[in-house]
């Protein structure tokens, strides 16, 4: 199939974006923005979705690409996933973006889908907002009334839903620095390319032998990712070995309510939680 | 309808296209080159692969007008004066194809991956593959293939890219 007609517009900045956009819903048309594509444009194909109207941002230079800001890196809504499993920026100091970036989808896939459009898309088994979350990062948004930022805590509402209304854009996402965090995204899925069922982000900082911080995020085992704050308090102080590492990871699902479907039902995935928690941590951590 | 200016296998092409047209749409029914094939309609078996500015896309998921002022590598693009690209040989001499269905895409995605690592792994070549779908091989002569063109293009200095 092919997507119902539409209008299409594609600014080379933020600004003519937003009045694009501001322009299309003053006039009640139906408005999509789009990013990479590779959720929008299957959905358009399926007419699942059948905006008049379609602002594309792949012609907007500065929502592109990673730099250095002190003590966070900055990342363009629209750097691709593929972009984001290279940049040395990334690798060096949030490796856990990198990694988890590596596992979405398939090399063509990641060419075109991007960092901020899978933010944004907010599907409950997407591979990037439970790293997001996990690493405490800030999301810029920015609308006709200017920017403000959302931190990950409370960017993602529900099932595809987050901070980011009608008329807005996420621009930027920042990203404080882990320097010398290990990190690992553990994703099990039924085959290869299929969405994961359950996985884990964990980035862990080891000192001396031991594990000195933590930072472990659920995707797929609620509405929205979810952080294993309790898991991370009793990694502290542990020492970076596999038997203990399983027994202070063991329990991650424990108190979430994952959904029940086709794949797994939510004891399954709770299971899975405590599974996937020990085995990226303990790859992060570099032991085994 | 929008112009849009593309050049596809090294000859430029001017259209007016409408918004909504699919790059691989535009390929097929505008230009004719049925070579690249539609086996899906969600975007997953990778039948479509192309090469756009020269990374591997599904053109079934970029649109036409996304196109414009970029240039397109097709499976109709890799020969050479009637000589097929060593890819296309490999596959051809290691039966790395039963009904075919799957190979344009197959071959554009083997070659992306070569470019970017000339002696993959056979677990990397797998990986490598991991956004094409084929229903009848078992994916093993696949991967004998392209294992082969890397080799034959490691002992040929232009390489297979
Ligand atoms: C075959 C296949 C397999 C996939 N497998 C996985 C997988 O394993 N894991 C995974 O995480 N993802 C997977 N994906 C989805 C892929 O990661 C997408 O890239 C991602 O979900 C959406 O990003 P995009 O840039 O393509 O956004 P688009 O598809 O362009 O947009 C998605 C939504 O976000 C909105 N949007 C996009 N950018 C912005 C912005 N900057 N500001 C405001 N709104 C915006 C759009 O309006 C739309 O509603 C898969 C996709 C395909 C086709
Ligand atoms: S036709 Fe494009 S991925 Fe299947
Ligand atoms: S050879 Fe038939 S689908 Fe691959």
């Amino acid at each position: 199939m092919i997507p119902a007609q539409f209008d299409y517009h594609a600014p080379t900045t933020v600004d003519e974006a937003l009045r694009l956009l501001a322009e299309v819903e003053a006039s009640g048309r139906d408005v999509k923005v789009l990013g990479g594509g590779q959720s929008l444009l299957p959905v358009l194909r399926l007419r699942m979705a059948a905006p008049e109207v379609v602002v594309d941002l792949n012609k907007i230079p500065d929502l592109r690409g990673v730099r250095d800001d002190g003590d966070a890196v900055v990342i363009g809504a629209m750097t691709t996933h593929d972009n984001m499993t290279r940049e040395p920026l990334v690798r060096q100091h949030a490796l856990l973006l990198s990694v988890a970036s590596a596992t979405v989808a398939d090399p063509q896939v990641r060419h075109r889908g991007t960092f901020g459009g899978a933010i944004v898309h907010a599907d409950p088994a997407g591979d990037i907002a439970a790293p997001v979350l996990a690493l405490d990062c800030d999301l810029v948004i920015q609308g006709p009334g200017g920017r403000r930022t959302v931190a990950a805590a409370d960017f993602f509402e529900d099932l595809f839903t987050t901070a980011v209304g009608e008329g807005e854009l996420l621009v930027e996402i920042r990203v404080p620095k882990y320097t010398g965090w290990g990190a690992r995204y553990e994703k099990f899925t039924r085959v290869a390319q299929a969405w994961s069922v359950v996985a884990v982000a964990a980035a862990v900082k080891v000192e001396g032998g031991s594990i000195a911080q933590a930072r472990v995020g659920l995707t797929n085992m609620g509405s929205v990712p979810i952080r294993a704050h309790a898991v991370e308090a009793a990694l502290i102080g542990q020492p970076a070995t596999a038997d203990a590492i399983k027994e202070a990871t063991r329990r991650a699902g424990e108190g979430t309510t994952p959904p029940t479907d086709a794949n797994a039902d939510a004891e399954f995935r709770r299971h899975l939680a405590g599974v996937l928690t020990g085995r990226a941590v303990l790859a992060a951590a570099g032991a085994s | 309808m929008t112009r849009i200016t593309v050049t596809v296998d090294g000859v430029s092409y001017s259209d007016d296209v409408e918004p909504r047209t699919l790059l691989v749409h535009y390929l097929r029914e505008t230009l004719g080159k049925t070579g690249t094939v539609v086996g899906c309609d969600t975007s997953s078996c990778g039948a479509c692969t192309v090469h756009l500015d020269g990374d591997s896309v599904k053109s079934c998921a970029v649109l036409a007008v996304q196109a414009d002022g970029s240039s397109v590598t097709t499976i109709e693009g890799l020969a050479q004066d009637g000589v097929l690209h060593p890819m296309q040989q490999a596959f051809h001499e290691n039966h790395g194809l039963q009904c075919g269905y799957c190979t344009p895409g197959m071959i554009m995605s083997a070659c992306a991956l070569l470019k970017d690592n000339p002696d993959p792994s056979d677990r990397e070549i797998r990986e490598g593959i991991e956004g094409n779908l084929c229903r009848c091989t078992g994916y093993q002569n696949i991967v004998k293939s392209i294992s082969a063109a890397a080799k034959a293009s490691s002992s040929t200095p232009a390489g297979v890219a």
